[in-house]
């Protein structure tokens, strides 16, 4: 279980993320939305220890995370940045190796080399799987950075806007298999949403934040109507419910 | 191309390098014992072998691991200050040390090189413009201030040409008793090879070197430690050889990939090879004079960075 406790970060007077507490319930898909700004980005880095908080703690099974060591905390949580900007040559199967890291330092067992092949087949990269990463299209390149922590087996898969950059078919491929990843295998995903339409059909539970405060936390059904939206964006937007899908037309609202 | 064919190349290249320079030596004067070229055999050759592929090897490797830690193609001990920091190293124990032995050289060179390259990681640190071609410039004009610190109080001792000598990098020196330093990139580059599945987590950025439950500063430090120690090795010995540390790993890379448990092995034996042409080229050319190794380094090496720049801009990139 991860909880939040009055977390705050600041850079220089303004705060970026403040007084924020929550817990995150295992088993679900958590999406952090907000405008831009809002710090869910920050809060993220901060639960994964990417980023030290200046007040506050992150809880990971009752033991504050900055106390964990470094490859106990990263066989239980991995996180995957917006900016994968990455310029290092390695094949599709190196790269979802390198998940087991935690476990092998890169020499991998049996084990390990049963993980990388599950995590190969279940992110359907068999057949790229010799391929260079920079050489990818970037749905494959995102669907190859989510298999590697799939190989890396944490409970808990933190995600920065994992649909940056990704068109419509990439981005349902990517959201239905983190779906897949609640439902049947049972790991907790936490991830920063810009579209509010993916954070309603996909997320179990939405957190909501704007200007570093948390504004929203329960239940999607609870947060996806135009009152709570209204006060996380400011924008006055209809919810339509299709094929039992909330659905927020925000195209043409007032702003 | 496969290891074994560069492994190959290399003992061919060795033994050419052992039978040429400006006294001849055959196979059979060996076998008869003639004892004047059996000296200058194992007092010249042999050592001036093992100079370059220590050289060769440690050179590339130290290239390998600057480019993997700073996450850019065009680092290397030339294009990031370490060497030239390793010269105002020895320029400045000289000045303030009477009498100074070469273990005082060796330590203060060291030092200079750590401090010159960890100044440098710090200074990329800071920059937010990350281009690949800015990073080196800024490298290359930070060695070149390094270097005019040094030369500026070399004139003012009037030490000039003890630097100009460091400065060349050439084996024509190099005899037994002038070397033997070199050994200490044995362990240097055993130790990267250990620590080459760390440094490939750490070359893929400290977010992902953090997630992988990677102490990512230490290895970092250790990194840095081993390039230092390489580049000293190699500036005390046989002087500045440019480009080696650049072009080796990126060809390497090219065909390879960054898995640099892969690449280490392969990197090193292209050194070598490398550097051996380059020895024998310049061994030959004016024979039986010399030209310094460091020139035909660089007009060859030069000119693939070249083609490097221009047709793999793209490649760097990515």
């Amino acid at each position: 279980m991860i909880k939040i406790r009055e977390l705050t970060k600041r850079y220089g007077k303004k705060n970026v993320v403040e007084n924020v507490s929550l817990t995150i319930q295992p088993g679900t898909i958590t999406s952090f939305i907000g405008p831009n700004g809002a710090g869910k980005s920050t809060l993220l880095s901060m639960v994964s220890r990417l980023l030290d908080a200046d007040t506050g703690e992150v809880l990971l099974d009752q033991n504050n995370v900055k106390k964990w060591k470094a490859d106990a905390f990263a066989k239980r949580v991995s996180i995957l940045k917006q900016s994968n900007f990455m310029n290092v040559r390695l094949t599709v199967r190196e790269l979802v190796s390198f998940g087991r890291y935690p476990y092998s330092k890169g020499r991998l067992s049996e084990i390990d080399e049963k993980y990388v092949n599950q995590a190969l087949d279940y992110m359907n990269l068999r057949e790229i799987q010799d391929q260079y990463i920079d050489e990818l299209s970037g749905g494959q390149k995102q669907r190859a950075f989510i298999a590697m922590v799939i190989a890396q087996d944490t409970d808990y898969i933190l995600l920065d806007e994992p649909l940056n950059n990704l068109d419509m078919k990439h981005s349902v491929q990517i959201m239905k298999i983190l779906r897949k990843l609640v439902d049947e295998l049972g790991k907790t995903v936490v991830i920063v949403l810009h579209d509010i339409n993916f954070a309603s059909v996909y997320s179990d539970r939405i957190v909501a934040l704007k200007d570093g405060k948390l504004v929203k936390n329960g239940p999607t059904s609870e947060i996806i109507n135009s009152a709570s939206l209204r006060e996380i964006y400011d924008m006055d937007i209809p919810v339509q419910v299709q094929n039992g899908c909330r659905i927020c037309v925000y195209f043409n609202s007032h702003a | 191309m496969k290891l074994w064919m560069l492994i190959i190349l290399g003992v061919v290249l060795s033994f050419v390098s052992l039978f040429i320079g400006a006294i001849d030596i055959k196979v059979t004067d060996l076998l008869e014992l003639d004892s004047d070229k059996l000296e200058i055999f194992l007092v010249s050759r042999v050592p001036r072998l093992l100079a370059i592929i220590l050289a060769g090897a440690g050179m590339s490797i130290a290239g390998l691991i600057m480019q993997s830690l700073s996450r850019n193609k065009f680092v290397s001990p030339t294009t990031a200050g370490t060497l030239d920091a390793a010269k105002l190293g020895i320029m400045i124990s000289m000045l303030f040390l009477t009498n100074v032995t070469y273990t005082q050289q060796v330590i203060f060179s060291f030092a200079f090189a750590l401090a010159g390259t960890f100044i440098f990681m710090q200074i990329l640190e800071r920059i937010k413009f990350k281009d690949v071609i800015f990073v080196p410039l800024i490298g290359i004009m930070y060695g070149n201030i390094l270097s005019s610190i040094t030369t500026f109080f070399g004139y003012e001792a009037d030490l000039l040409q003890n630097i100009s000598s460091w400065l060349m990098g050439s084996f024509t020196l190099i005899i037994s008793g002038r070397y033997e330093l070199l050994y200490i990139s044995i362990p240097a580059i055993i130790l990267a090879y250990l620590f080459a599945n760390k440094f490939t987590v750490a070359g893929m950025g400290e977010d992902f070197a953090k997630n992988l439950g990677l102490s990512y500063k230490f290895v970092l430090n250790i990194g840095l430690v081993l390039v230092a120690i390489i580049s000293t090795s190699v500036v005390l010995t046989v002087g500045v050889i440019p480009f080696l540390g650049l072009i080796v790993p990126n060809i390497v890379s090219l065909y390879m990939g960054d898995n640099l448990r892969k690449t280490i092995p392969h990197t090193m034996a292209l050194g070598v090879v490398f550097l051996l042409i380059c020895d024998i080229i310049g061994r030959v050319i004016i024979h039986p004079y010399e030209i310094p190794v460091n020139v035909t380094v660089a007009v060859i090496g030069s000119a693939i960075f070249l083609i490097m720049l221009f047709r793999g801009r793209a490649y760097a990139k990515k």
